[in-house]
């Protein structure tokens, strides 16, 4: 009955939509169909930006700071004051946001003569402002969790404190102590944070308006970050074991000697684990993200092309959009999940006690 | 493609706030975190430990008790058997005792009942020969009465005499 009703005010939406459509279409002919550049907008929320978009707006961003070293030095200003392709002069050096034509399309390149050179670059820009406001968050959610622990112990939280919990002993009980056994309790602080700033990134990601918003996870440079330090935590705390494996693994001699085929193969798998670490986690909530963006431009797309199609598109676009929102909290879960599980494999293959192949075999002669 | 080149600024503040909040997160919250969470999961288990070997303790506790009272039972039987045995012992006993009494008080009687017969007989021994005496005492003054008579019994035995020797 209820389902009934949903499709039924959809279709009503749909066709209000389509006739206000056409209203305004026979009112103002034939303006909008040239703004519209697809390619454009999806690149632009999927990337960064120096400033924050505001909601409704198109013109106005919340300034964020451009900090360059430059050729004679340090630089910081507002970002405002690049904005719309103006100009600016700090100092003995002129600044601008490379345009269409530049080689740094949409960086903050310093005007040499008639040359466009890129300084160091250590702007807060979008994606670095929704980074810490990330840390503050993840900070705050899990000091919040500790203090109650430091003053209820032996106490389970409850309500929103216990959501969180959840997602710590479905971390630490289900991936980190299975998995890495008698070192979880070394590791599980480094995996148990990569969780956390995962998931909230993530879902601070599916925020359209200010604290959210920003792409970071299906940013190459965060995921790559975290993978580096994922790689990092592997092999600086990997035991000789895991190094012997690499170097001299127990294949036939043939295979390592002259010829060292297996640890050439070997070293090159150290390098794509993290790759695809990295590669995982950037394409999955890329792809997330651009799907919405996508489903949200076909309303307009389509209301180019023909008023009533465009009404009719909003109502489906809308749909598959909530939808394909739904999924990517979900998505971000997994794919929070996923990376931390994986990172936990990776440490603990690393951490493997040498004995424990024999022993097994051991079991079976003994069986 | 622009997506695909990480971009220098982002990574640089990407390794300085991880790694801020890992070293604050690693310092300050998993600690207390993870000791709270491994504490309470410790301390649930112990509960159920717990529980679980008092429930069994008070299993045991009832059957224990049973077992006590059955115990308590049998040697109840136990003590009032022998009681009653003991009883019939001491009657048993108590009946050779005196057994064993009369007889020694009808030995006694025995013996001096025989005693008291033959100092009676002696008794009677002795009366007799004195009557027999004092008769034949009599006899003999009665025959003796006359002088010819006693001389004729001197003269006898004095032949008597002079024959033995």
């Amino acid at each position: 009955m209820t389902n009934l009703r949903t499709i039924l005010t959809a279709l009503i939406v749909a066709m209000i939509t389509s006739l206000t459509a056409t209203a305004t279409s026979s009112a103002e002919p034939e303006s909008a169909d040239s703004g519209i550049n697809p390619k454009e907008i999806i690149f632009e929320h999927l990337g960064d930006g120096y400033g924050w978009e505001v909601p409704f707006n198109h013109h106005h961003r919340i300034p964020l700071p451009v900090i360059v070293w430059a050729s004679d030095g340090l630089h910081c200003f507002s970002s405002a004051r690049l904005s719309h392709g103006q100009e600016y002069a700090d100092g003995n050096c002129l600044f601008r946001i490379g345009g269409e034509d530049s080689a740094y399309k949409g960086k903050v390149v310093e005007v040499v003569g008639n040359e466009e050179i890129r300084p160091w670059d250590f702007s807060i820009t979008k994606n670095v402002c929704a980074l810490f406001i990330t840390v503050l968050l993840v900070c705050g959610l899990l000091f919040w969790l500790a203090s109650y622990h430091r003053k209820h112990p032996y106490k389970a939280p409850r309500k929103g404190l216990g959501a969180i919990e959840v997602c710590v002993t479905f971390v630490y009980d289900g991936v980190v102590k299975p998995i890495l056994g008698p070192n979880a309790k070394r590791f599980a602080p480094y995996l148990m944070t990569v969780f956390f700033f995962i998931l909230v990134m993530n879902l601070l990601g599916l925020i359209v308006i200010f604290p959210g918003g920003a792409n970071l996870t299906g940013n190459i440079a965060v995921t790559m970050v975290l993978a580096i330090c994922t790689f990092l935590a592997t092999n600086l705390f990997a035991n000789r074991h895991y190094w012997k494996e690499i170097f001299w693994p127990e294949v036939p001699l043939w295979l390592k000697a002259p010829l060292p085929i297996m640890p050439v193969i070997e070293i090159f798998g150290m390098f794509t684990k993290p790759a695809a670490l990295t590669v995982r986690l950037f394409a999955n909530m890329m792809g997330g993200h651009m799907i919405v963006i996508t489903l949200t431009l076909l309303i307009f797309i389509f209301s180019a092309i023909n008023p009533v199609a465009g009404g009719a598109a909003t109502v489906v676009s809308l749909i598959f959009s909530i939808f394909m929102l739904l999924i990517d909290v979900l998505v971000s879960f997994i794919q929070a999940y996923v990376f931390t599980m994986l990172s936990t494999i990776f440490i603990g293959l690393a951490n493997e006690e040498h004995h424990s192949h024999e022993d097994k075999e051991e079991k079976q002669v003994t069986e | 493609m622009e997506l695909f080149t990480p971009d220098f600024g982002l990574v640089f503040w990407m390794f300085v706030a991880f790694g801020i909040l890992f070293l604050a997160l690693w310092k300050f919250a998993w600690p207390a975190i993870l000791k709270g969470v491994d504490d309470r999961a410790e301390f649930i288990d112990k509960g159920v430990e717990y529980a679980q070997a008092a429930k069994e303790q008070l299993d045991n506790a009832r059957t224990e008790a049973e077992s006590y009272i059955n115990e308590a039972r049998r040697q109840q039987a136990e003590m009032l058997r022998e009681a009653e045995k003991m009883q019939t012992q001491i009657i048993e006993q108590a009946r050779s005792a005196a057994q064993v009494e009369a007889q020694k008080v009808m030995d006694n009687a025995k013996l001096q009942i025989q005693q008291q017969q033959k100092e009676a007989q002696q008794q009677f021994r002795n009366q007799v020969s004195n009557f027999a005496i004092e008769i034949a005492g009599k006899i003999v003054h009665n025959q003796l009465q006359s002088d010819n008579a006693q001389n004729a019994l001197v003269d006898a035995m004095l032949d008597e005499i002079e024959k033995n020797n």
